[in-house]
């Protein structure tokens, strides 16, 4: 009976010692100097990026990134430029959703923090920007 | 009557004990979905300036400066 008892005592320590651990990781880091860079020039481009949501000549994809949605709606001389703002604020999401899940030690992370952006992205947009819901754009 | 925990079952509780217990915080190192939101919602902000970026940015200072031009009667 006393050894039941010391192995029930035993488990129980056990189990408070493992709920403390999960209890412990219940805030995310998300302030390296790596994730703080990333933050710097997504913040620049935007001011460029702005004025072509407002325009929707872009918009915001489902998974958490953006995306050419109206070329027509930007001065042809201009198209070039735009695809190249896509292409570096989606290569500077990529990196920060990674940055994200290995700076907190879970780089398996990435696909549920993406899709955590994705959803928050639309959520803050602005009314009258684009967004795509099930393949298709909606007008937020 | 507490016969049925002899010595083996004891040590099998241990051994079934010691094998589940890392295996339970295997599986609850769980993806920290308010964290996530939360973090989220800041670097949005961040980025996209919506706090108290939204002043600066639309190029209307704070109406500090026209006091001191208001003309005498």
């Amino acid at each position: 009976m006393k050894k039941l008892l010391l192995i029930t005592g035993l488990v129980t320590t056990l189990f408070l010692s493992w709920i403390g651990m999960v209890q412990a990781a219940a805030d995310l880091e998300a302030n390296t100097p790596a994730i703080s860079a990333i933050k710097a020039s997504m913040q620049n481009r935007h001011g460029q990026l702005q004025g072509h949501y407002n325009a929707g000549a872009i918009g915001l994809t489902q998974d958490g990134f953006i995306a050419v949605k109206d070329a027509s709606a930007v001065p042809l001389s201009q198209r070039g430029a735009l695809a190249g703002l896509v292409k570096d604020e989606n290569a500077d999401r990529a990196k920060l959703y990674l940055e994200i899940a290995t700076a907190n030690g879970h780089p398996e992370w990435q696909g549920e923090i993406q899709s955590t952006f994705a959803g928050r992205w639309v959520d803050k947009a602005q009314t009258g920007w684009y967004y795509q819901k099930d393949g298709a754009w909606q007008k937020k | 009557m507490y016969q049925i925990f002899n010595k083996k079952v004891i040590i099998s509780v241990v051994i079934a004990a010691a094998v589940a217990m890392p295996a339970c915080v295997t599986i609850n190192i769980y993806f920290p979905a308010a964290a996530a939101e939360k973090a989220a919602d800041k670097i949005i902000d961040e980025v996209w300036q919506l706090k108290e970026g939204l002043d600066g940015a639309s190029g209307a200072p704070p109406a500090a400066t026209p006091n001191t031009e208001t003309p005498a009667k």
